[in-house]
């Protein structure tokens, strides 16, 4: 099925609120709520750094179909952790409903385990709004 | 299904580019990105094999300025032509918004253009689309061959072979010529677009 989530005026609102007081007030550089077409709902930045959201979009749905479609073949649902280390900068994704996923870009301030606390909650925060 | 942003006022566009292996689907981004570089802030991301072939997909972002009061931004897609990426493929398709098939020209690969643009028809059905009624447009690339004495299929042949049923505007082409690249891009961001107006009233 393909699909179509439709977000109005108020919940983009209601989802930038969440994500800047989970994520970006915490010290996560920049957040991205997109879908698997890779398209960009929202994206927030702690003005830190500036990234090309669109194109960081693009890969990471491709990325994570294709990390999905490699689960299947092993039998598994999905694999839960999908997070790429780097020496300065890093990078998780969660899945926030079928269609959604949420980008998160974090320095080494930000523990691994803390960033997953909160995404768990701004997500949690989210689905109560769509 | 294209994403629109009312807080933003923002419309984001998919469009993809299928077509055979080797068929100049990524020739067409390139040339797109040199020609209208002003209109492009960010740079082409490719993700390619060795040899130039397409692995997973090409994407370029382009501005085409507002409508309706939204600012209307084009993602160009390619897919991997090579028969045996079909799931990646698929990835590309989703959510697309509209197509250009390039078709190659070449005498030797009309049987590879028929099998394609049926695969592209059964992977749509994976996603409840029918490739009847997307906006669609027909390239019929690598046309300048003719002049190298290269055996190339007529344009009546590629439209009884491709397009009898489907109907869609097509364009002979030569992508590394820039020949009518603009052109059938301009044509499948109008059918596109065109398709959203009412939503965006
Ligand atoms: N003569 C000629 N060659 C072309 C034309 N368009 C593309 N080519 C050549 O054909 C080859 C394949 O072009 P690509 O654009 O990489 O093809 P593709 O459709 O992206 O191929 P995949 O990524 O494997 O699906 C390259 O060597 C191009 O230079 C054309 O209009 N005329
Ligand atoms: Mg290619």
């Amino acid at each position: 099925m393909d699909f179509t989530i439709e977000f109005d005026k108020q919940q983009i609102e209601s989802i930038e609120n969440i994500l800047q007081e989970e994520l970006i007030d915490l010290g996560v550089q920049s957040v991205i709520l997109m879908d698997l077409a890779g398209n960009v709902i929202v994206n927030l930045e702690n003005g830190g750094a500036s990234h090309d959201v669109y194109s960081l979009a693009a890969l990471a749905a491709g990325n994570y179909g294709a990390v999905s479609a490699m689960a299947n073949i092993i039998g598994e649902q999905e694999f839960s952790l999908l997070f790429h280390k780097g020496a300065e900068e890093s990078i998780h994704f969660s899945k926030v409903v079928d269609d959604l996923l949420l980008l998160t870009i974090f320095n080494k301030n930000v523990s691994l385990g803390f960033l997953r606390l909160k995404v768990t909650e701004a997500i949690k925060r989210i689905q109560a709004l769509i | 299904m294209a994403l629109i942003n009312p807080k933003k006022k923002e419309v984001q566009v998919k469009i993809v580019y299928y077509g055979p292996g080797r068929g100049g689907k990524t020739t067409n981004l390139e040339y797109i990105n040199k020609k209208f570089k002003k209109r492009i802030q960010n740079e082409m991301v490719t993700v390619k094999t060795y040899g130039d072939r397409t692995l997973f997909f090409d994407f370029l972002p382009f501005d085409i300025g507002e409508i309706k009061g939204h600012s209307i931004k084009v993602q160009l897609y390619t897919v991997p032509g090579q028969v045996k990426y079909n799931a990646t493929r698929r990835l590309v398709l989703r959510g697309v918004d509209g197509l250009v098939f390039v078709a190659d020209s070449m005498d030797l690969r009309r049987e590879m253009n028929i099998r394609s643009l049926q695969n592209l028809k059964e992977n749509l059905e994976t996603f409840n689309k029918s490739i009847f009624n997307i906006p669609l447009v027909l390239q019929y690339n690598k046309r300048d061959l003719e002049d190298e004495g290269i055996p190339i299929l007529s344009v009546d042949t590629l439209e009884r072979d491709l397009n009898s049923r489907l109907k869609a505007p097509s364009f002979p082409a030569s992508a590394v010529k820039g020949d009518n690249v603009a052109a059938t891009m301009k044509k499948i961001i109008a059918l596109t677009v065109g398709s959203l107006r009412k939503k965006l009233e």
